[in-house]
C-alpha cells in the first residue's frame, strides 16, 4: 500500500516536472473515468465472492479443491478459473472465498493461473484484436497445461514449507 | 456488442444467479452475504483508486520503448529471460501489455520470447500483483503462487521453441 502510494507519487512528479500540470491532469482524468468504470464490476466480484462462500458447502469444496483433492481437484480448479467470468474484480475475490472455505494453495494456484492464462475474458476482449488470431490460439495451447502444473508444483512446494498442515 | 458489455452481462448474472440460491438458502443468509460482500467492497475501494488513479502516472513514466527494446530480435535463452523480466515490469492494463507484445512480434521479436513475454506480465505483473491480488487474497498466498509460477514463462517458451510456430 505504502509502496504503491510513494511510487504513484513520486511518478507524478516526474510527470510534472516532464508535461506540466496539463499532463498530471490529463492523466487523472482519464485514471478517474476508468475507476468509475470498474466500481460496479469490483462490487459484482465482492457480492460475489462472498455469495459463493456463504452457499458452497464447506465439505464439498474441502474434498474437490482441497489437499487430498489430487489431480482431479487441480483439473476442476482449472476449468472454474478459465470459465470465471469478469475481470480481476471478480476472479480474485472468488479464489479468495474458495481458499476460505477450503481449497488448498495448489487448487487455488490452478483457479488464479488459468485465469490469467487461459481465462477467456481476457483472450476475447484484448488479445484476439491486438495480437491476433493466430499468435491468441497458439499462445492458449502453450498455456493449457500450465495452471495444472503450477498447482501441481504449488502442492509439492507446500507440504514441504508446512508440513504440519498449517493454515493458509 | 462489445465484448466488455458481454463480460459485464455474465458477470452481473452469475451474481444474480449466486444471489439466487443464497435466497433459496434463507433471507438471513442473502442478506448476510450482502453486507459482507458490501463491507469487502468498501475496505478495497479505497486500494483500487489509488492503484488505477496511479497507474497511469506509473504507466507514463516507464517508455514503452524500452520494453519493446528488451523483446528484441534477440533470441534465445537471454531474450527469453529478457522478456520474462520484462512481462513483470509492465505497468498498466490489458492494452499496454498486448500492445507492448504486437509490437516486438512486428519488429522482429521472437515468437518465443514474445509468448514468454504475454504469460509473464499474464503471471505476475508486478502493478496486478500490487493493485488487484495483493488487497483481494491473503499476501502469503500471493508470494507463494508469485515463486511458483515463475519457472513457466521459460516453459512456455521451451513448448514453443520445441513446436514452433503453427
Amino acid at each position: 500500500m505504502i509502496v504503491i502510494a510513494v511510487l504513484v507519487a513520486v511518478s507524478a512528479v516526474l510527470v510534472w516536472r516532464r508535461d506540466g500540470i496539463n499532463g498530471v491532469l490529463e492523466i487523472l482524468t482519464h485514471d478517474l473515468t476508468l475507476f468509475g468504470g470498474i466500481l460496479p464490476r469490483v462490487l459484482a466480484g465482492c457480492l460475489l465472492g462472498a455469495f459463493i462462500a456463504e452457499i458452497l458447502p464447506h465439505e464439498k469444496v474441502s474434498r474437490s479443491l482441497g489437499p487430498k483433492s489430487g489431480l482431479k481437484g487441480l483439473l476442476i480448479g482449472t476449468a472454474f478459473g478459465a470459465i470465471l467470468p469478469g475481470g480481476p474484480f471478480t476472479a480474485y475475490p472468488v479464489a479468495s472465498a474458495l481458499l476460505a472455505v477450503g481449497a488448498d494453495f495448489g487448487a487455488t494456484i490452478a483457479i488464479v493461473v488459468s485465469w490469467t492464462l487461459i481465462g477467456y475474458g481476457r483472450a476475447v476482449a484484448w488479445e484476439l484484436p491486438i495480437m491476433g488470431t493466430d499468435f491468441t490460439l497458439w499462445r492458449l495451447v502453450i498455456s493449457l497445461p500450465l495452471p495444472v502444473l503450477a498447482g501441481a508444483l504449488g502442492r509439492f512446494v507446500y507440504v514441504r514449507m508446512y508440513p504440519r498442515g498449517a493454515e493458509p | 456488442m462489445n465484448a466488455a458489455l458481454i463480460i459485464d452481462i455474465i458477470l452481473w448474472a452469475s451474481v444474480a444467479a449466486a444471489g439466487f440460491i443464497a435466497l433459496r438458502r434463507g433471507r438471513t443468509v442473502l442478506t448476510m452475504s450482502v453486507r459482507e460482500g458490501t463491507m469487502d467492497f468498501i475496505n478495497i475501494v479505497p486500494r483500487i483508486a489509488l492503484g488505477v488513479i496511479g497507474s497511469g502516472y506509473i504507466a507514463a513514466v516507464i517508455p514503452q520503448e524500452v520494453i519493446t527494446g528488451w523483446l528484441g530480435p534477440d533470441s534465445g535463452w537471454r531474450g527469453v529471460l529478457a522478456a520474462t523480466i520484462a512481462g513483470a515490469a509492465t505497468p498498466g492494463g490489458p492494452v499496454i501489455g498486448f500492445s507492448i507484445g504486437a509490437v516486438a512480434l512486428k519488429s522482429g521479436g521472437g515468437a518465443p520470447q514474445v509468448i514468454a513475454y504475454v504469460i509473464a506480465w499474464a503471471l505476475f505483473a508486478f502493478q496486478r500483483l500490487l493493485l488487484w491480488e495483493i488487497p483481494f487474497m491473503p499476501s502469503r498466498f500471493v508470494w507463494f503462487r508469485a515463486a511458483v509460477s515463475l519457472p513457466f514463462p521459460f516453459l512456455a517458451a521451451a513448448i514453443a521453441m520445441a513446436i514452433g510456430r503453427p
